[in-house]
Formats: structure tokens, C-alpha cells, sequence
């Protein structure tokens, strides 16, 4: 600001300069500095969030060759196609059912860590260190690791199952146990990310709430329902849209370890439009999918706002 | 009663971390066991074989992946602090026309999933002739909304008394970030810059799109075609690769835990 009017008193401010001046502060704000530190993210945004947005959806009424460049317009068809076809049908069947199996064991499990590593014990930096130890390591390294341990001869799993007497399991490739299999997989990978977060949820709570809880002689299980869980509630549901839109982004795991097989059963909805888009180069069908898939995420995150506001404290 | 409580925390917390860590264990002991050891069950390995690093190291060039893998990051990660610092400043400290409308929008680039983007996206790269540059695997991701909403959340904490004696002093906007806000945020940008870090050095989707040769190729994607080239046998040499993949993330998750826990922890509740 000061030195703005410096500026201005330098030029020797000259009526139609400071007319002018004016003109483009009303445009541009007082400080039209901002712009300066706004440009670059603007830009990227621009260039890489916003056009391809509405490219993707504009693709997806169209017809294209085999570039992927688009060639008829053809409205909804690729919708209805898409719809009306068993794989797509069986693909977002597949994703659903990974969301149930994979978001609520991921968050329980993390929420039992999470009380765990609350205790206030000696050494339980290393504990926790352990229990968020899977943020660091990749999709790619831990799905590998697990393609090793799911190996029918020469892995673990099944080692222990004939210890025990029983057959051993085709984890990957047997079309009943393969979803389970990537399922548990990417449990653990996401056992992290989320104990870290519901601990960071839970050391925000406020000491005082369970001294008075203690004074008045309340036991463990009374705090958590009465006291934990609900002051936890605003973390809760952020873990929970966010392991959402996680497992329907699911793409890593199912590339190195089914690759969306056996019989399309770990066919999960990003890797069938990586396969469309570029595998057969059909990038019409593929956005119309990309679209269908954005809505769905659209979704979860809206009723976060809706539910997930009301709780939340914004400063 | 007390002893008792705490020996069975611990009793719990020493199982629930072996389970947890199993995988990495074994993935660990097996980097160092022979194809046949691998293939017979063993789970430690008799003699520490370290050939089978070499090998992962000759069958695929894995040290040029390991370069790109840090170069990427790291320029990603300061890509993101230098864009989303400047974002946030000018939404903290700066007045503009349409500040409130301008921040919907920046907030509304998180609910667009990477997904969505990604076809148009590959095709603006392939015009640009960055497919297999690294051009093409860092720029897309310099522009942070979860970035700029991490620092501007604590950009907000720093007294507005600073920019007034600031102005006074006859400081510019441009020095008065430089000198006095960034140095103040230290923390955050820490905890932005390992949360960054570590999502680059992970990512494979976009990775495996642009990179069709080895030239650029990040670990991730080394792995990946080192485990499909790889014979059924060579369990060893995968694993060994595995390590080298992970132990650098392992390395900076251990040191920076407590910052990203509470940094990411604020910019979830805030």
C-alpha cells in the first residue's frame, strides 16, 4: 500500500494517470500484486484441472478413432453403452463391493491402533511409528511384497494353511478369493495413513473432559462411547470419505497383482478406464466412464460437506 | 493392577506391530535368501546372499531409476512449496477483487478426482512432447489446493501487527514473504514438503503413462517392470528391489512422522 502510493506521488501524479489508476484498481482489487502470487496456480489449475474437466465430458459424446481423437458426435450413446454393458455393470459391482470390504475394516482397525497408541506409555513413539509405517511404503512395493506372500508355492500364506493341514488357497487367481485377496492388501496399505489421522483426531481431544469423567468414576468403555467417539466424529468422517474416494481411485494394486482378472472380477473401476483410454484407445467410451466415476466421488464429498460440516470447528 | 495393565498394553502393541510389520519383514528377510531357500519356505535365509541387490541392480538400470525417483520428488516438493506459498500469501495477505470466489474455486480442485483429468491430460502432455520428460512428470503437479489451504491456515495464525510494522518499515509484499512469513512457517512447509515428497515418490499411474522408456522411468515403474521381466524363481532379486524402493520413504516417514501427523491432522480439522 505504501509504496503503491509512492508510486503513484513518483509519477507525479498527473490527473489522468491517477484517473487511470483507479480504472485499474477497480478491476483488479486494491493490490493487484495478488495476481503476481495467484498466476502460477491459476494457470496449472487452468491448464491442467479445469480444461481437461470439460474435455473429459465433451469427449464423452463423442465417437473416437484410433488416436482418441474425437470424430462423430453421437450424444448420450456412449452412456447408454456403457450401461448397458455387463462389464461395466460387473466393473462398478466389483468397486462397490472392494469399498465394503476394504473402508469400514480399514477404519476400525485403525481406530483400535489409534486407541492403542494414545496410552501414554514409555517407548510409544516406536509403536506408532511402526503403525503408520505403510504411508511410506508404495502401492507398488507393498503390492509386490504381497504378490509374494499370496504366491500359491513359494509364499506364506499357504505355508501356513498346510501347517494346519488345509489346501492351499489360489489367492489371485481364483475368481471367489481374488477381490478379497486385493481387498486385504490394500487394508494394509491403508492402515497408515488412517491410524495416523484418527491419532492426531484423538490427541486433540481435551484432557479435561476425562479427568472430570474419571472423578465421577466412569469406566473405559463409558469414555469412549460418551466422550471419544463423538469428539472424534468430525475425524471419523473425514477418514471415512476420504478411504472412500480412495477405493474407488484404487489403480496400483489391481495393475500388479490381477491385473482386473481372473474373469473381470478385480476389474475395479479406474483400472477398466485405464484399459479403454489406454489399452484400446477408446477415449470416448473410457470419458464417459471417467465421468460416471467423478459424479459417484462428487457425491461422497458433498455429503461430507453436508454431514461432515455441522460437526467441524472452522477457525 | 497397574504393572498388570501396562504389561498387556505392551504384550498387545509388541503383537499388533509384528503383524503389522510381517510383511516388510519377510519381503526384507527373503531379499537376502537363494531362489531354491525362497522356493523351499524358508523364512530366514541361511546365508545373507547380498547378490541378489546386485543383480536387481544389473537387470534393470535401477540406480538411474532411483535418480529420477529423487530428482522428481524433490522437484515436485518444491514446485508445491513455491506455488502454494505464493497462493496462500496472496489470499492471507493481499486484497483482492473476488478473494472469497477465487478460494471456492482453488477448494473445489480437491473434489475433482486426479481421474477425471487424466485422458485430456495425457494428450496436452503428449502435444507438449513431454512424455518421457521429466517436464512432463513434475509441472502438472506444482499447483496444491491441499497445499494452499495447509498454509494458509497458518499463514492466518501470524499477527497482522507484522504486515503493519512491516508496511511501515516500507518493506514490500514481496520481501515481507520471503524474510518474514516463510521463515515463521517453517513447520508447515515441512510438513507440506514431506506429505509431497512421499505422494510423488508413490505415484504410478500417471508415471506408467508417460514413461515408455527407462531414460526418466521413477522406481515405482522399474519395479513394475522388473517384476513382470523377471522369471517365477527370482523371488530374491524382486524382493531385494522392493527394499530399495521403499527403505527411502521408510527413511523420511521415521523422521518426519510427528510433522505430518500434526500438520495433516490440522489441515483435515481446520
Amino acid at each position: 500500500m505504501a509504496m503503491e502510493r509512492a508510486q503513484v506521488e513518483r509519477t507525479g501524479g498527473l490527473p489522468a494517470t491517477v484517473a487511470r489508476e483507479k480504472l485499474f484498481r477497480r478491476i483488479l482489487g486494491r493490490q493487484p500484486a495478488a495476481w503476481l502470487y495467484l498466476m502460477p496456480s491459476l494457470i496449472l489449475f487452468a491448464v491442467f484441472v479445469f480444461y481437461p474437466l470439460f474435455k473429459t465430458i465433451y469427449l464423452s459424446f463423442f465417437l473416437s478413432d484410433m488416436k482418441g481423437l474425437p470424430t462423430v458426435f453421437i450424444g448420450l450413446d456412449n452412456y447408454v453403452r456403457l450401461f448397458s454393458s455387463p462389464e461395466f455393470i460387473q466393473s462398478a459391482g466389483s468397486t462397490l463391493l472392494f469399498v465394503l470390504y476394504t473402508v469400514p475394516a480399514t477404519i476400525i482397525i485403525a481406530l483400535i491402533l489409534a486407541l492403542l497408541a494414545n496410552e501414554k506409555l514409555k517407548g510409544i513413539g516406536f509403536f506408532r511409528t511402526i503403525f503408520s509405517s505403510s504411508m511410506g511404503i508404495s502401492v507398488a512395493a507393498s503390492s509386490v511384497v504381497w504378490l509374494f506372500i499370496f504366491n500359491p508355492s513359494a509364499g506364506i500364506l499357504n505355508r501356513i494353511l498346510s501347517l494346519f493341514g488345509l489346501r492351499g488357497i489360489n489367492w489371485l487367481a481364483d475368481p471367489n478369493w481374488a477381490l478379497f485377496s486385493v481387498s486385504l492388501t490394500t487394508i494394509w496399505l491403508h492402515l497408515g495413513f488412517t491410524f495416523l489421522i484418527l491419532l492426531g483426531g484423538l490427541q486433540n481431544i481435551d484432557e479435561h473432559l476425562y479427568e472430570s469423567a474419571n472423578i465421577e468414576g466412569a469406566g473405559y468403555f463409558y469414555q469412549l462411547r460418551r466422550i471419544t467417539l463423538p469428539m472424534l466424529s468430525p475425524t471419523l468422517f473425514f477418514v471415512i470419505t476420504v478411504s472412500m474416494i480412495d477405493a474407488f481411485q484404487t489403480f496400483g494394486q489391481i495393475d500388479l497383482l490381477t491385473k482386473g482378472g481372473p474373469g473381470n472380477s478385480t476389474n475395479l473401476i479406474v483400472y477398466s478406464i485405464y484399459q479403454k483410454a489406454f489399452i484400446n484407445f477408446d477415449f470416448g467410451s473410457a470419458s464417459s466412464a471417467v465421468v460416471v466415476l467423478f459424479f459417484c466421488i462428487l457425491l461422497v464429498t458433498a455429503l461430507q460437506f453436508k454431514f461432515g460440516e455441522r460437526k467441524v470447528h472452522y477457525q | 493392577m497397574r504393572i498388570v495393565k501396562q504389561t498387556s498394553l505392551y504384550v498387545v502393541l509388541t503383537a499388533l506391530s509384528l503383524v503389522l510389520f510381517f510383511p516388510m519383514l519377510y519381503a526384507f528377510s527373503a531379499s537376502f535368501m537363494s531362489a531354491q531357500e525362497v522356493l523351499l519356505g524358508h523364512f530366514l535365509p541361511s546365508t545373507l546372499h547380498f547378490e541378489n541387490y546386485l543383480q536387481a541392480f544389473q537387470d534393470v538400470p535401477l540406480f538411474r531409476f532411483l535418480i529420477n525417483s529423487i530428482f522428481i520428488s524433490l522437484v515436485v516438493t518444491f514446485g508445491v512449496l513455491a506455488v502454494s506459498s505464493m497462493a496462500a500469501y496472496a489470499f492471507v495477505f493481499l486484497d483482492f477483487k473476488g478473494r472469497k470466489l477465487l478460494f471456492v474455486l482453488f477448494i473445489s480442485t480437491m473434489m475433482i478426482p486426479w481421474e477425471a483429468s487424466m485422458i485430456p491430460n495425457f494428450v496436452t502432455v503428449q502435444q507438449l512432447g513431454w512424455i518421457n520428460r521429466y517436464a512432463g512428470l513434475t509441472i502438472p503437479f506444482f499447483a496444491s489446493a491441499f497445499g494452499t489451504f495447509l498454509l494458509r491456515q497458518y499463514f492466518k495464525t501470524i499477527p497482522k501487527e507484522m504486515q503493519e510494522a512491516a508496511q511501515i518499515a516500507g518493506i514490500g509484499h514481496f520481501r515481507f514473504f520471503m524474510n518474514v512469513v516463510l521463515p515463521v512457517s517453517k513447520t508447515s512447509l515441512v510438513t507440506l514438503g514431506i506429505y509431497t515428497f512421499l505422494t510423488t515418490w508413490n505415484a504410478y499411474l500417471w508415471p506408467l503413462l508417460t514413461t515408455t522408456d527407462e531414460l526418466v522411468r521413477p522406481l515405482q515403474i522399474g519395479l513394475r517392470q522388473l517384476q513382470s521381466q523377471e522369471t517365477v524363481n527370482e523371488w530374491g532379486v524382486v524382493m531385494a528391489a522392493v527394499m530399495v524402493v521403499a527403505v527411502p520413504t521408510l527413511i523420511v516417514l521415521f523422521i518426519g512422522q510427528k510433522h505430518l501427523q500434526k500438520g495433516l491432522t490440522d489441515g483435515a480439522l481446520k
